[in-house]
């Protein structure tokens, strides 16, 4: 459906694209925020805001949809922003409290800045290729975006691309994010939003490939290196749902490394099966934080006796994100590992031990939470079957998506990537299973790495360095002087000048009729003076 | 014969003697007083004119004698004000009298 | 003649200084009786100027209805005796200010103005205006009759009687 017009081929259109890949798109964002609203009746029960808060998740998943079925990428693009504004306005749901309401703004405005870079991409590729919608883009090997402007157009769209997908340096807002209530951290900020990224990246694929390859190679490497920093960081967090959140942002560059190797297929089968049991880990997550009500690791512990179905499943979505056969983390990962090692074996190596390290820090998390002992001075209690039923489905759904897709599996490097999961289960149980001070004595050994990585390497900082300094310092400020002292000076001036003559005359309207008199009969002495001298 | 400037004059002076009282006295009564002279000057300068300058007609007189009639009507309301105002605020000075209500 | 303008300067006279002395004396009642004085002398230069009704209409109604009714009011309102307030300087030197400005212009203005019929020989004599025309000219709808007038002026009357008696009341 035509809907704006520039020109015969510039226009902007409304409609609706199903292909394999959207129609997969569909399939997850159906089903996990179906899941998702299921499991929030139960979580949300008695919250401040419950209509709301549904209203907001219809508006998300609304947004998200037209998202996914656009047909051409300025319509992409605005349901991208509605995308972003319903996010923003989702995790600042307790607006009520400051550290969320400082992160929707976070998340907000560094998906802006990135959506930046998005819309002077599209403009810079509409410019010269003289259409949006994605068919014709992307016709013929895309031939009709190879040009000198591809590879700016490009690295600019793959920016709004990883703001919204959290790869570094724009990662920052992600963690933050989980300020939001559990089940939207599930929807947006890990089966959804964040791989619309991933999702745009697909959609475009061949004009990435034939028409600015350069690119390409810049989403492997800033890929590889984020799932790797992301992994790392994670090790260091105890908040479950910070965990969570940047395991969410190095599975996501597993797929921008994928996608990076020019394995399309791979990266969109991990997105599929990536987004059920993060979810699912989501979800439990919030099921636990709802029997605790905490979201520190160090205040759970032991759960499995009083859980035992969030125990099952986010044992499965555990093992399935590390990679081990046969849950679908497995497969979607080989695939993924084949591409690297096929294409660049340094990726290989660091998506290898990133596959480690995913293991140990979820089974860390899994054994803290559930393993151990804790005393509780009230029983946590299991969740209530309208949060569980949705936890069983997604487990279900994990333990069979593997087998969708029907793939061929390299074993060589499937073995090598299982016993890297594996060992880094071992290293985790050996920890954390039992008490024991092996972690202590690790972190005092790795003091320095340990405390930089716990918070987070200081990225934080170094962006409110360069918001503060640079931005802040270096433009804003004077603008806002000339704003205040030059524009607003001016207004002010023309502003207190008439209260200033106002007040001046003030008296004159006092209330005192006698001085209205005196005023009065002068004045017609005035004029009758000035009537009689001129007449 | 009586010229009519000097009507005139002295039907200024009682105008602005009563302008002046209007303005500078603080009693309410004494500014009505005012009003009075005031009043009372203006219906000279009517019969003034009408007798020297128009004697066939009678405009002025009759303009003088409406002008006397509302100024009664004036004057009656305005004491009745006064009284009221006297027992809302305990005295008639013109200067606590500026706010129309309270 | 000259009979006539003897008893116009004394009118004036009594006129200019009571009426200052009204509108000066710090005691309202000395003050109305002043207002008393200028208002009879008011009704002497009608008598002159051979309005004799009008004069009449004076008498009665501003002499005797309306300086009742002030005296009434100073009665009533003046319960801490009738000596009123000190006046306020800079409000007597503006209106000093302005009452000087406005009689030397207001005279030199009529000093100054030629006026048109201003020695109309008609004005010698005694053309005194028959009461009977008066209360043609009251009742009449003709041109230069004020019928209208009249009746509104008595519709005005009475709801000024009426207003004045639902302000004064006692609540």
């Amino acid at each position: 459906m035509e809907w704006l017009r520039f020109n015969d081929t510039l226009h902007i259109d409304l409609g609706i694209l199903l292909d394999p890949l959207s129609v997969m798109m569909l399939t997850v964002v159906g089903v996990v925020a179906l899941m998702v609203v299921v499991f929030s009746i139960g979580y949300m029960k008695g919250e401040r805001g419950f209509g709301r808060y549904f209203g907001l998740l219809g508006l998300f998943v609304f947004s998200m949809l037209g998202l996914v079925v656009a047909t051409n990428i300025f319509q992409m693009y605005i349901f991208w922003e509605l995308v972003g504004a319903s996010s923003y306005l989702l995790i600042g749901f307790y607006y009520t409290r400051p550290a969320a309401v400082k992160a929707s703004q976070k998340a907000f405005i560094v998906t802006r800045f990135a959506d930046l870079g998005f819309l002077i991409g599209i403009l810079i590729l509409s410019s010269y290729t003289g259409t949006f919608d994605f068919a014709a883009l992307t016709a013929d090997n895309a031939a009709i975006a190879v040009g000198p402007q591809a590879n700016w157009a490009m690295a600019l769209i793959f920016m709004g691309a990883a703001g919204k997908s959290a790869m570094f340096p724009l990662h920052i807002w992600l963690p933050d994010a989980m300020e939001g209530p559990t089940p939207v951290s599930a929807l947006i900020h890990a089966a959804t939003m964040v791989v619309a990224g991933v999702y745009l990246i697909a959609r475009m694929f061949p004009v990435f490939q034939f028409a600015a390859p350069d690119v390409l190679v810049l989403i492997t490497y800033v890929g590889a290196f984020t799932a790797l920093f992301a992994a790392v960081i994670a090790i260091t967090q105890t908040d479950i749902k910070r965990v969570l959140a940047f395991s969410t942002i190095s599975q996501i560059a597993y797929m921008m490394v994928a996608l990076g190797v020019a394995d399309v297929a791979a990266s969109t089968f991990h997105l599929f099966t990536h987004a059920f049991f993060k979810a699912l880990l989501f979800l439990g997550a919030g099921a636990v934080i709802h029997a605790v009500h905490s979201n520190e690791m160090s205040r759970m512990g032991g759960l499995r006796k009083f859980m035992p179905i969030t125990h099952i499943t986010f044992l499965i979505a555990c093992l399935s994100i590390s990679g081990i056969p046969p849950f679908s983390g497995f497969f979607s990962k080989d695939e993924i590992l084949v591409a690297a090692f096929h294409h660049n074996p340094v990726v290989f190596g660091v998506l290898l031990l990133v596959a480690g390290l995913t293991a140990f820090y979820m089974f860390r998390l899994y054994f803290r939470i559930f393993w151990g002992a804790h005393h509780y001075d009230r029983p946590p209690h299991e969740a209530p079957p309208i949060m569980t039923i949705p936890l069983i489905v997604l487990a279900v759904l994990t333990c069979v998506t593997g087998f969708v897709v029907p793939v061929h599996i390299d074993w060589a490097i499937a073995s090598a990537g299982v016993v890297a999961a594996v060992i880094g289960i071992v290293v985790a149980w050996r920890f954390y299973a039992k008490p024991s001070d092996a972690p202590a004595r690790l972190a005092a050994r790795w003091a320095g790495f340990g405390q930089a990585a716990s918070h987070r390497f200081y990225i934080d900082e170094a962006w409110l360095w360069v918001t503060r300094r640079i931005i802040f310092g270096g433009i804003s400020r004077p603008v806002a002087w000339f704003d205040r002292h030059i524009v607003d000076g001016a207004m002010n001036a023309i502003g207190s000048g008439t209260v200033r003559v106002s007040e001046t005359i003030e008296p004159v309207q006092g209330g005192k009729v006698q001085s209205y008199a005196i005023l009065f009969v002068l004045s017609v002495l005035l004029i009758t003076l000035l009537v009689f001298v001129l007449c | 014969m009586i010229p009519m400037s000097h009507y005139l004059i002295v039907s200024s002076i009682m105008f602005f003697v009563g302008v002046y009282g209007f303005i500078a006295r603080k009693n309410l009564l004494a500014v009505l007083i005012s009003i009075e002279l005031i009043l009372n000057s203006v219906e000279i300068n009517f019969s003034v004119f009408n007798r020297y300058l128009y004697p066939d007609h009678l405009e002025g007189m009759f303009f003088s004698l409406f002008g006397i009639a509302i100024s009664a009507a004036e004057t009656a309301v305005a004491i009745a004000i006064i009284i009221n105002i006297y027992r809302v605020a305990g005295n008639i000075d013109v200067r606590h009298i500026d706010k129309l209500k309270h | 003649m000259i009979g006539t303008l003897i008893v116009f300067y004394i009118l004036a006279a009594v006129i200019v200084v009571s009426s200052v002395l009204a509108v000066t004396s710090r005691r309202m009642l000395r003050a109305a009786t002043f207002l008393l004085l200028v208002l009879i002398s008011t009704a002497g230069l009608y008598l002159l100027l051979n309005y004799h009704f009008l004069a009449v209409v004076q008498l009665s109604v501003y002499a005797g209805g309306i300086l009742i009714l002030f005296i009434f009011a100073i009665l009533l309102t003046s319960s801490r005796g009738d000596r009123t307030e000190a006046h306020d300087r800079q409000r007597m030197v503006w209106g000093i200010v302005t009452v000087v400005a406005g009689i030397g212009i207001t005279t030199w203005v009529t000093l100054k103005h030629k006026f048109l019929y201003s020695d109309n020989p008609t004005i010698a004599g005694d053309q005194q205006i028959p009461v009977s025309r008066i209360g043609h000219a009251l009742m009449g709808t003709d041109k230069y009759e004020y019928l209208l007038s009249f009746e509104a002026l008595s519709i005005l009357l009475l709801a000024c009687m009426l207003g004045g008696i639902l302000i004064a009341r006692k609540r």
